[in-house]
């Protein structure tokens, strides 16, 4: 049975220092849900408070309706993965499957079938009777991740489970994880600081930052309408640049370097007025042109070419650097050197005030704003 | 709320327990040394310094301090002499027989090094076999092993074997790499030696020196058999303790005082160097022990075979002796097994206390190890990181002084603990345990708390996830680390002597009891039956273990 997830005003202090001040989250029965965030923003720490491993210091945690704030870890009916695996070494990696059986003291037969089942599901069957020590990193992560599913928890919690794991191993078993969670349909929380690894398994994303929660929403919704220019920036590429907005006449221009203007018709209302403004061009956003002398001027420094697409660096007038995803043409790399100038798609674009704390375009969902824990 | 009441009782089990283990550290530890304390500043109720006074103003006091500086530091320097290079030779080249070479090296340094002592004197004593037989054929007196000498020659030979230990452990750790390296610019032999292969192992060789110089200190057992008219100050603090002058509760007490600060500025130089000189080497290649042959084959292996043989040769010889046939207190020629029959027949209760009393003493050790080690490692809180710190104090305590302690606060009413089994067991738990507990929180750091956690998120519950998983996997470790603590258990003098009696006696002291009556028969035999357990023990850690690097 998978449960909803509800997090009302958490609070976690460690000494003095806080690092969560007050988080509230939905997360919903069945979903794939990533925790995504820089290194220290206190990812780890609230899935440890889920889990029951750290102490809480303030607000409500609830499994569909059942307050466990106060519940012991092994009540909770969770599968923890762990980024080290945590395999006993000192077991077979069948006695790992079925230790947390054991704990139930269910029928010994009961206990066999379930384990055969897991082992066979995570593929590890061949290797029942092996002591860890002599399994792949690949291999371990697939016992741990069957040890967590074989008691049939309620929630499934990963902190970062590949980054143990070579490049190859890491999108392989991210394959595998995906595939089993969509298959049980549990509701699983994931930890992970690698954005292409949560945009590859999750349904939403709940992008952290300094312990508070900056945008959740799917992968598609968290790339093209990022809430703000944090989540801009964490997620995927993207070249800022300082421009201004000018409103005339009911019309919304924006302003870029070397006087390229655009008109934006997509501004909310409540932001068309004049302002400094921060706007996030993502490198495939960019359109290089060398024949019309209109655009943001920018000098070539350096062209990769890398197959499908081909990366051009560039800098503009004022000195800002700007990189540039293009689809390869037959025809020869544009050599460094060459003056070019910069068109935008200005329906992808997205642009943010002054501070970078808003999005001044329209299409911005946040399901942070849905629940607001009270 | 199931749940709850669960978690709050699995709480308190743990609190009762670090209670338990505080006020044991109290009662056994820190009331004793609270007792020397008055004692030795206290006179009737006053304050007063006159102890220490008393100390101070006697040449022969103070002289016996400047003699235990003396002859520690420079049997450290032996020791060293000896050991850097036999360890060097070790790793380095093809030494015939290593293997059994190795088991010797550890077997000395694991021998009581009063038997040492006591082997010499009839090798190189007044009427020693090499002394008389020198003189029989060349008329010559070779000079006397009693005092200063003495003293120089056991510490050395007894202690280096824990230098080769340490440095060839460090030597292991070289890469090969670095040397091929200094190869290719040249440099090798004696040279590479020099300028690089000892800075490399500086680090290890300081704290080899650090524990040398503090054994060779501490130790009582050499200098009282073997010290005569040197002094040194081990064997001070046990005649203040011992005489018979009626005053002197007080004075062995002060003198115990002085005794602890002096190592305990041992033990803070030694943890100062350490944290200044420690940087962490390993090996991916290890050194590969190159064949000899020619003039320096027979050098090497002549060298080390000798000092090896030499540092072996008291034991070697105690076990002879065992098997002579005796008349009275004399050897007489021939051979038989009567040493024996009176051994058993005459301590009778020695082996099985040994036994008994060690026994108990490593269980006990060994249980509180682990668990002050999951209180300090995994429930850090305000009580735990007290037991933490008072589990290290004994490092400090010499071990006459643990005994001394031990005897002023349980002799009277409240607590009678004087002539008991119990107040040997105390002793021995106190000298031993903060090696193991240094040992258990290393080993249970190392273990990951994930793997406790994935058990609790399995649905163990606390101390089954700790016994269950946590424990099993420091087995090794901790079963390791409970042999050498059983044979330093069974070795241990200076803190038994204080304490025993007729009905306590072990081996170790029935060994001293008769080398001090001069019936030399008798107590080779006790000896030999301690070296035999020994080496038992010895086996059993390098089967157990799986491993030949032995570590105290
Ligand atoms: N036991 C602790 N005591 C004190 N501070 C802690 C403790 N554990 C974590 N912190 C602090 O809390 C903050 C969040 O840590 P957390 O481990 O949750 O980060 P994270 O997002 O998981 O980072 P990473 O991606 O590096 O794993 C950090 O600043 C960290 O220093
Ligand atoms: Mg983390």
């Amino acid at each position: 049975m998978s449960v909803n997830i509800r997090i009302n005003h958490a609070v976690k202090r460690y000494g003095d220092n806080t690092i969560i001040t007050d988080l509230s989250l939905n997360i919903r029965e069945g979903e794939f849900f990533t925790l995504l965030g820089p290194s220290g923003c206190g990812k780890t720490t609230l899935l440890r408070m889920i889990a029951g491993f750290n102490s809480i210091e303030g607000g409500d945690f609830y499994f569909n309706d059942t307050r466990i704030n106060d519940m012991d870890p092994a009540k909770r009916n969770i599968g923890m993965v762990f980024q080290n695996y945590a395999i006993f070494p000192n077991m077979t990696v069948e006695k790992n499957v079925a230790y947390g059986l054991k704990n139930r003291k269910l029928p010994k037969e009961e206990i066999r079938e379930t384990t055969d089942h897991f082992l066979k599901l995570m593929k590890i069957e061949e290797y029942r009777a092996r002591m860890p020590e002599r399994l792949s990193g690949g291999q371990q992560q697939r016992v741990a991740l069957a040890r967590a599913l074989a008691i049939t928890p309620n929630v499934l919690l990963m902190d970062e489970p590949l980054s143990n794991l070579d490049a190859k191993l890491r999108v392989e078993m991210r394959t595998v994880i995906k595939e089993i969670q969509n298959r049980i349909g549990i509701t699983t929380v994931y930890v992970t600081h690698d954005q292409e690894e949560a945009m590859a398994v999750s349904d939403r994303i709940a992008v952290m930052n300094l312990g508070d929660i900056q945008q959740i929403g799917t992968p598609k919704v968290l790339y093209q309408r990022p809430a703000n220019l944090f989540v801009a920036t964490f997620i995927g590429r993207t070249n800022i640049i300082d421009a201004n907005l000018k409103v005339e006449a009911g019309k919304a221009l924006l302003v870029l370097p070397s006087g390229y203007t655009v008109e934006m018709a997509n501004i909310l209302e409540e932001y068309r007025y004049s302002q400094k403004v921060k706007v996030s061009i993502r490198p495939e956003e960019l359109v290089v042109d060398i024949n019309y002398r209109d655009g943001i001027k920018a000098v070539i420094d350096d062209a990769v070419f890398l197959g499908l697409n081909t990366h051009y660096f560039v800098h503009t007038e004022n000195g800002d650097k700007i990189e540039i995803i293009q689809e390869s043409k037959i025809d020869s790399i544009i050599e460094k050197g060459t003056e070019i100038y910069l068109h935008i798609k200005e329906e992808k674009i997205n642009i943010f005030d002054e501070n970078g704390q808003y999005n001044l375009v329209e299409g911005v969902v946040n399901d942070l704003d849905l629940y607001t824990g009270d | 709320m199931t749940a709850m009441t669960k978690k709050n009782k699995s709480l308190d089990i743990w609190k009762v327990v670090s209670l338990v283990v505080l006020v044991s550290y109290l009662l056994f530890l820190i009331w004793p040394l609270l007792k020397l304390f008055i004692q030795a500043f206290f006179k009737q109720g006053q304050f007063t310094l006159e102890q220490f006074a008393n100390f101070f103003n006697q040449r022969y006091y103070v002289k016996s301090i400047t003699n235990s500086l003396k002859v520690s530091s420079l049997a450290t320097l032996l020791t060293l002499v000896i050991g850097i290079p036999l360890a060097y030779f070790y790793q380095m080249y093809e030494i015939r027989g290593k293997g059994l070479l190795q088991v010797i090296i550890i077997l000395c340094s694991m021998s009581a090094p009063f038997i040492g002592a006591y082997s010499w004197i009839m090798l190189l004593g007044r009427s020693g076999v090499i002394t008389n037989f020198i003189k029989e054929l060349t008329g010559f007196v070779i000079p006397d092993i009693y005092g200063f000498n003495g003293i120089l020659l056991v510490l050395a030979l007894q202690l280096f074997p824990l230098v080769f230990l340490y440095v060839s452990g460090a030597l292991k750790n070289i890469d090969n790499s670095l040397l091929e390296a200094s190869e290719n610019m040249g440099c090798t032999g004696v040279k590479r030696f020099l300028t690089l292969i000892i800075p490399l192992i500086m680090p290890t060789i300081i704290a080899a020196t650090l524990m040398v110089f503090m054994r060779a200190f501490a130790d009582f057992g050499t200098p009282l058999l073997i010290g005569e008219g040197y002094q040194t100050f081990p064997v001070v603090i046990y005649n203040a303790y011992f005489s018979e002058t009626g005053a002197d509760r007080n004075f062995g007490a002060a003198v115990s005082i002085i005794a602890i600060v002096i190592t305990a500025v041992i033990f803070l130089i030694q943890r100062y160097v350490n944290s200044k000189f420690t940087f962490t080497m390993n090996a991916m290649n290890s050194i590969e022990r190159k064949p000899l042959t020619g003039i320096k084959a027979l050098f090497i292996n002549f060298y080390c075979w000798f000092v090896v043989g030499l540092a072996f040769l008291p034991q070697v010889y105690v076990i002879y002796t065992s098997f002579l046939k005796t008349s009275g207190k004399l050897f007489v020629p021939g051979y038989s097994l009567e040493s024996y029959r009176l051994a058993f027949r005459n301590l009778r209760r020695a082996i099985p206390n040994t036994f008994s009393i060690g026994l108990t003493a490593l269980i006990i050790v060994i249980i509180l190890a682990i668990i002050i080690a999951y209180l300090v490692v995994r429930r850090s809180n305000f009580v735990n990181r007290i037991i933490d710190t008072l589990s290290m104090i004994p490092y400090i305590i010499p071990g006459s002084v643990v005994g001394i302690a031990l005897v002023m606060a349980f002799s009277k009413k409240p607590i009678v603990l004087t002539g008991t089994v119990a107040i040997m067991v105390i002793a021995l738990v106190i000298r031993r345990i903060p090696y193991t507990i240094r040992s258990s929180v290393a080993t249970l750091q190392q273990i990951p708390l994930s793997i406790e956690e994935a058990a609790l998120s399995l649905g163990a519950s606390k101390m089954k996830a700790f016994f269950g998983i946590t424990v099993p996997m420091m087995a090794n470790g901790i079963l390791s680390g409970a042999i050498m603590s059983w044979v330093t258990i069974i070795t241990e003098l200076s803190t038994a002597i204080i304490l025993y009696n007729l009905k306590t006696v072990t081996l170790t002291l029935a060994v001293y009891t008769y080398v001090s009556r001069g019936n030399y028969g008798i107590a080779a035999a006790y000896a030999t039956i301690l070296t035999l357990t020994t080496i038992i023990s010895l086996l059993l850690y390098m089967f157990i273990a799986k491993t030949d690097e032995v570590s105290f």
